[in-house]
């Protein structure tokens, strides 16, 4: 494929990526309102369009049309690029990203991938490292006691969790013995024991990986059962209390689309990608990957709500805790057991 | 095609600000600061040595000094916190005395 | 090399930090360009993903302010930067009439993280453990030296 032809394709799949990134963030805002209002036995919006559905397009115009203050006591110029660092680093990470396998349109072949690089699980971790800034600084800089100690808990708690996060991840690559995505999902294709699919969460057992980088997801992206850092009852806002409007918006959007990254890459490490069923003409044969892969995020977004909605808040200190002396021990536990049973059985 | 000597500049260049900083610089925290940039200019001659030579052992003494200057960052920025703790300052200048 | 220089040039530290982060950030690419792409992974992920954060959470803690100019400040300014200008000239003097290095194509030597990997573990064995060791005892001496000094005693398990 020429170098034109490269750039082409590349920009257009990066602008449809973003625009489906963004579509999803804003449903899955009404994904969580549904499921948690009926999970309170409450419908949840209802009133705009059919089922709520353009509700997020509502709350969308509401966060642009409201007033845009600056507090006069905040430091500016890191007030006003905090909001833009986590937002820029939760887009980033969905250029790794695989969502099918290789079509052919026109002649050319593609992947539906942005970038396939050799080390793409490494980018993906290291872009985690870099969204604890967004927080850190937006905390600082609101120069605010609650911020402050808002922006520093979560900071701490996200960099706590990283550690767990990539350790259980490590399992993983241990069975694919490549750092590329595509690489570990395609090692996921077949089934063993006649019937069950071969992904990683069933195959040698890495469900103690999946439940680790399940709770360290949750702790990364600051959610139930570990949102202390911006629970309205303890903390006012924490991190993001003053701002307003469209920086607040900009969080919002950061913090659903930090929730999506990682059920894509949950879904791609443990869940087995895009493998499914795969039927029909041409055209169906290429978009049943992705289907397949959108139903896998659908489920691992529900599992997060309805944990969302189930759960009551860890305290900080039952927090950090649990992160070093349950969760770090447990992923090591289970990197020396994975290690040992890939040298042995291979 | 980069000629090596280009690589060796910028990380001369980095070493440079870095001891530059650490004279000039009376904020305990920007003088450390100063020596992690140091130690970047020195990784980016030894990846730049590593990849005109051949010999990927460059690359691992990267790593290697990545290590070291994390836990040098860790108990650095503990004893500045002590420091702070007792002195109530973080200008050099003032740090002058064993005496309080 | 501009964020270097951003470092030099802003009073207040967390400034300092941010360009620092942007330095190790170019320099990552760097690290790409010339083909050493765990090593770029690895100093995103460590270096610009936590040593940093650590600095910029204790710049948040200290609450530091603005540098201030006092006489001490003075007298190394005057000495100090001319006389790093002049080191540096010399310095890339050196290298330029001596260099005889030739070009590097970019990419050059591929440093796949399995390569470096059985390096580590292969020939590399006994400064890895070593290191682990330094770690730990860093991660030992930083918990101890920051703790406060009274109330460390008698903690409730949590």
């Amino acid at each position: 494929m020429n170098i034109t032809a490269f750039i082409i394709v590349s920009v257009i799949k990066t602008a449809l990526a973003l625009f489906v990134l963004l579509t999803a963030v804003a449903y899955t805002v009404w994904l969580e309102r549904k499921v948690v209002g009926h999970m309170q036995n409450r419908w949840g919006p209802t009133r705009v369009g059919p089922f709520g559905l353009l509700q997020p397009l509502a709350d969308g115009v509401k966060f642009l049309f409201k007033e845009d203050l600056t507090p006069p006591h905040v430091y500016k110029p890191l007030y006003i690029a905090a909001p833009m660092i986590a937002v820029v680093f939760a887009l980033t990470s969905i250029a790794v990203v695989p969502v099918g396998n290789w079509v052919t349109i026109g002649g050319l072949h593609i992947p539906l991938q942005i970038t396939d690089v050799n080390i793409g699980l490494l980018i993906i971790l290291g872009v985690t490292s870099l969204g604890v800034y967004g927080v850190a600084l937006a905390g600082w800089s609101s120069n605010s006691k609650y911020s402050l100690l808002g922006g520093l808990r979560a900071s701490a708690q996200m960099v706590s969790y990283e550690i767990s996060l990539g350790l259980s991840l490590v399992g993983v690559l241990m069975l694919a013995g490549s750092l590329s995505l595509r690489d570990i999902v395609n090692a996921q294709s077949g089934v063993f024991w006649g019937f069950i699919p071969r992904w990683n969460i069933f195959y040698r057992g890495q469900f103690i990986a999946f439940f680790i980088y399940l709770m360290s997801a949750y702790a990364e992206t600051n959610r139930i059962p570990f949102d202390l850092p911006e629970a309205e009852t303890e903390l006012v806002a924490g991190y993001h209390t003053e701002y307003s409007a469209l920086k607040f918006a900009m969080f919002f959007m950061a913090e659903y689309a930090n929730m999506i990254t990682v059920a894509a890459v949950a879904s791609l490490l443990f869940l087995g990608g895009w493998h499914g069923p795969v039927f029909g003409p041409p055209l169906l044969r290429a978009i049943l990957p992705v289907f397949w892969f959108a139903l896998r995020i659908f489920g691992f977004l529900f599992v997060y709500i309805w944990v969302r909605g189930t759960l009551p808040r860890f305290r900080y200190d039952q927090l950090m805790a649990f992160g070093w002396k349950f969760l770090l021990p447990l992923a090591i536990a289970n990197l020396v057991i994975t290690a040992f049973v890939v040298a042995v059985f291979s | 095609m980069v000629p090596i000597s280009y690589y060796l500049i910028l990380s001369g260049i980095l070493f440079a600000c870095g001891v530059t900083g650490f004279l000039i610089k009376r904020n305990i925290i920007s003088i450390f600061m100063s020596i992690e940039l140091m130690l970047n200019g020195v990784n980016l001659s030894f990846v730049a040595f590593a990849a005109q030579w051949h010999a990927l052992s460059g690359q691992v003494f990267v790593f290697f000094v990545m290590v070291v200057a994390a836990a040098e960052a860790a108990v650095g920025l503990a004893i500045i916190i002590s420091v702070y703790r007792t002195r109530e300052t973080l200008n050099v200048d003032r740090v002058d005395l064993l005496k309080l | 090399m501009a964020g270097a220089v951003n470092l030099l040039a802003q009073r207040h530290p967390i400034n300092g930090a941010l360009s620092l982060v942007v330095v190790m950030g170019s320099l990552a690419v760097e690290y790409l360009l010339l083909g050493a792409e765990f090593v770029a992974a690895v100093q995103v992920i460590v270096y610009a993903g936590a040593i940093m954060v650590l600095f910029v959470f204790v710049i948040m803690l200290l609450n530091a302010g603005e540098e201030e100019r006092t006489k001490g400040s003075r007298v190394a300014l005057l000495f100090g930067v001319p006389g790093m200008l002049l080191g540096s000239i010399l310095i890339g003097w050196v290298l330029l009439e001596r260099g005889g290095g030739g070009a590097v194509p970019a990419g050059a030597l591929p440093g796949a993280p399995k390569v470096i990997g059985w390096l580590l573990f292969h020939d590399f064995l006994l400064p890895f453990e070593v290191t682990s060791i330094l770690v730990l005892i860093a991660i030992m001496g930083a918990v101890v030296l920051a703790s406060h000094p009274d109330s460390d005693q008698g903690k409730k398990e949590g």
